[in-house]
This record gives C-alpha cells, structure tokens and sequence, in this order.
C-alpha cells in the first residue's frame, strides 16, 4: 500500500447531530466546523480564530465541549453533537438564552453560540458554580463586545433559576 | 492559506495493533493524530504538508490511566480533563493536574492528550516541566515489542525527540514517592487561560529541618527542550533556605537556562521572571518550614 502521494477522497460520514441522524459526504480531513455549517447548514456555529483560541465555533461531541474547527470529520464518524441549534428554539428559548437576553450577554453575537454551548457544559458539570468557576469555564471563549461581565452575570442568572438542562 | 482537505488521507484503524502496524509497513509516511489540537491547527494554517494521517484519538488501549501499587501509568491518548479530574493525579501529581487545569480552555482540555503534548515537543508546553521533575517514564510501543525510556532521555534537541518513526508513546509512567514533597507550578503568560506561556515552572522539594533534602526545578520556554534545571538542583540541594540560598539559585537558574526573543517575550524578560519564580519556590518553602 504504498503510494505516490498522499490524497483523500470523499467518504460518508455519519453522525448524530442535534438528535437527527445524518450523513454526509466529505473529505475525511474536512474539518467538522465546515461540515457543519456547509452540508448541515447549520450557521450557529460560528468560524472566529479556526485554530482553536477563540470558541466561536464551540459544539458538543459525545457530551464535552469541543472546538469544531479542530475536529476532522472523521473523527465525528458515530458521534452525538449538538450545536446551538439543538439548545432552543426561537419560539421555545433554552434557559442560559433567555438569560443571555436578559442580562445583554450578546451584543454581536459571533461569540454567543459558543459562550452558551460552553456554559451549558459548565452548568451540567457544576450547576452551582461561582464566578470563579465561570469564568474558567468560559476562559476559552472570546468576547471583545461585552467586556464579559454580563455574560457572566447571564450564566449566574441561569445557574440559579435552575432552568438549564 | 488554509490546506485543502482534498490533498490529505485520514483513517482510524480503531486499535493499537493495527495503528503500530500501519506505522511500520511505511515508516514516516503517517501522522498520528489524537486530540488535533496542534496537528489541526498546522493544517489551517497551510503548515502541514500533504500527507497521511492515522488517527488515534479515543484509542481504548491509549485512553486508560491505571493506578498501580509503585506507580500510575497514564495513557498517552488521557486528555486534560481525565487528568485534572483524576482524584489519584490531583493529589499524588498536583504539578500535572495544575498543568492541566492551564493549559488551553475547557474545549482544548476535552482534546488535547499528554501524549499529544510530548510528541509535539513544544518547549513552550505546560505539561512537560512537571513529567520532567517527576522523572516520569515512557513507555513506547511498536511492532518490535515495548520499551521503557526515561522521559529526560526523551528531547534531543528543538521539536526532535527519540521517538522512532514507527513507534508511539504508549504510556507516561509517574512512580507514587511524592506525597512527602512541597510542589510550586506556575505558569507566565500574557492571560490565564488560553495564552501561551512566555516562562513557567514546576517546582518540587523534600525538607528536612529546614535543609533542602531534595529540590527538583524544570522550566518551560526558556530553552529549546523542556528544561530540567540540575545545576542549580546541585547548587541549592543540602543547603537551608534563606536569602543567600536565594541569591545563589537566582545566579544558578540565569547561568543555565537559555532564552531566546520571538514572538511571546524576550530572553532578558524571561531570565528575569526564571529568577523570580525561583525565588518564589524558595520562599514558599521557608512559609512552609516556618
């Protein structure tokens, strides 16, 4: 099996996304961000940094909090992810956005899916955290609207309502 | 410019076997890739030539962390997470578990694997100071069989290590004799979180009536290998503590080291903090003593 060079061709891929199997086409180093939001169409997931710094583009694999444009599709292959998409609806809002709402924790909201994905997974694992433990939670999560403060002050809103599953 | 993913072949065999087989049959000719938090990031940035990848993300063999009487033998393929959240690793290797806890955000925490950060070989990466004055050990495995390295044996020199190009890192191995030790970490960087670092440390030493019985430095990007810092170690060992041990390893740690200027700092800059976080060890130790 040796070859030449090296070159991908497209696969299926499949995966769990939002609750609805899919599939789809694509290169096996496709990163998961572009499949997303190109196949899948789902454009809550943002491309802020694409090297991981940023959080912007922030989805849950298999339950932990991951930076999608870090992810090769292959490595999705079987995986249960869910995207801002999947945490509310218009009509029938998630808890952490009612608050974000609320506290003006989205101003231009590149940053929005990815600050509420993060601070979902930080409630599931510590639904009474202080700010300290916010803050750290979401460190990985850039901001330059907010200053941060009411983004915070959204997820302690949602924390004590309880509201957040 | 951004690779195109058209130009690169990715599979995952799903097992150990048959990943250090298909390392073997073209030695060289394919990258592993565990968590993509280094590898994925050389491919946006169009860095990462055209090439074969082998996935080893999620690999069962590679993602256990196994308490031993003598020792713990941690996956290469354990993420951040599993170790910050290993009750045996926060208390017996709290250097690592800090480590952890600094290194990235959650999502790169969730990713990243300890395996991962060795073999990228960074002198910049949070976690190896602290294998490095732990003496951890590797354990590397290929189709030839194991074998077991020390890890201070591991950087040969900037980004080259001994890693065989059919092998991969199996396991970190940390022997259980440190809960008599005081550790100091710390980590300097432009933010907490996220930033990489311009200098840290991991610190670790055994008292005896104020005497240091055993002291262990390892510094982070102030060389172009993790840096384990043993002639100041030398310097201060059997030494008490106090301002002269101070001025002597302040001198110690700025002869050994040897920072450069690049993007995140200066090599004035960081002998300067090297010194600082030295004397901040010491004078966590005389807190302790007193």
């Amino acid at each position: 099996m040796s070859q030449a060079r090296a070159g991908g061709c497209k696969s299926e891929i499949s995966f769990t996304v939002n609750g609805v199997f899919s599939t789809v086409r694509a290169y096996p180093m496709e990163r998961l961000l572009d499949v997303l939001r190109g196949e899948l169409e789902l454009t809550g997931v943002k491309e802020g940094c694409g090297e991981g710094e940023c959080g912007s583009c922030s989805v849950l694999m298999d339950g932990a909090l991951v930076n999608s444009c870090l992810i090769p599709a292959l490595q999705a292959s079987g995986a249960n992810i869910t995207t801002i998409e999947g945490l509310g609806e218009p009509t029938r809002l998630h808890g952490l956005q009612k608050a974000f709402l609320e506290c003006g924790g989205a101003q231009c909201g590149i940053c929005t899916p990815g600050m509420i994905l993060a601070a979902f997974h930080l409630l599931r694992k510590n639904p009474d955290p202080t700010l300290e433990d916010i803050r750290e939670g979401l460190a990985g999560n850039l901001c330059r609207c907010t200053g941060y403060a009411q983004i915070f002050e959204a997820v302690a809103v949602a924390a004590r309502r309880g509201d957040v599953s | 410019m951004r690779a195109d993913p058209a130009n690169f072949e990715l599979i995952a065999p799903g097992s150990l076997q048959s990943v250090v087989t298909l390392l073997a049959s073209e030695p060289g000719r394919w990258l592993p890739i565990a968590g993509g938090t280094d590898v994925m990031v050389r491919f946006a940035a169009g860095m990462l030539p055209p090439q074969k990848l082998v996935s080893v993300w999620n690999l069962p063999e590679l993602r256990r962390l196994e308490v031993m009487p003598e020792e713990v033998r941690i996956g290469a393929g354990c993420t951040y997470t599993d170790l910050r959240e290993h009750p045996v690793v926060d208390e017996e290797f709290p250097l690592l578990a800090n480590a952890a806890r600094a290194t990235g955000g959650i999502a790169n925490q969730n990713r990243g694997t300890l395996g991962g950060n060795i073999v990228n070989a960074s002198p910049a990466a949070d976690s190896l100071p602290a294998l490095l004055v732990y003496e951890a050990d590797l354990i590397l495995v290929s189709v030839r069989g194991e074998r077991r390295l020390p890890y201070s044996e591991f950087h040969l020199a900037y980004k080259t290590t001994r890693l065989a190009p059919d092998e991969l890192i199996r396991a970190i191995c940390l022997r259980r004799v440190f809960l008599e030790y005081v550790p100091y970490w710390r980590k300097v960087g432009a933010r907490n979180a996220q930033a990489i670092s311009k200098v840290s440390m991991a610190g670790l030493a055994r008292l005896s009536g104020g005497i240091l019985e055993d002291a262990r430095i390892a510094l982070g990007s102030v060389a172009p290998i993790p840096l384990r810092l043993t002639e100041t170690e030398q310097a201060i060992r059997g030494r008490g503590l106090g301002p002269e041990t101070t001025q002597l390893a302040r001198r110690a740690v700025v002869a050994e080291i040897r920072p450069i200027d690049d993007i995140r700092s200066t090599a004035r800059y960081r002998a300067a903090i090297a010194a600082n976080l030295v004397s901040e060890f010491l004078g966590k130790l005389s807190a302790k003593k007193a």
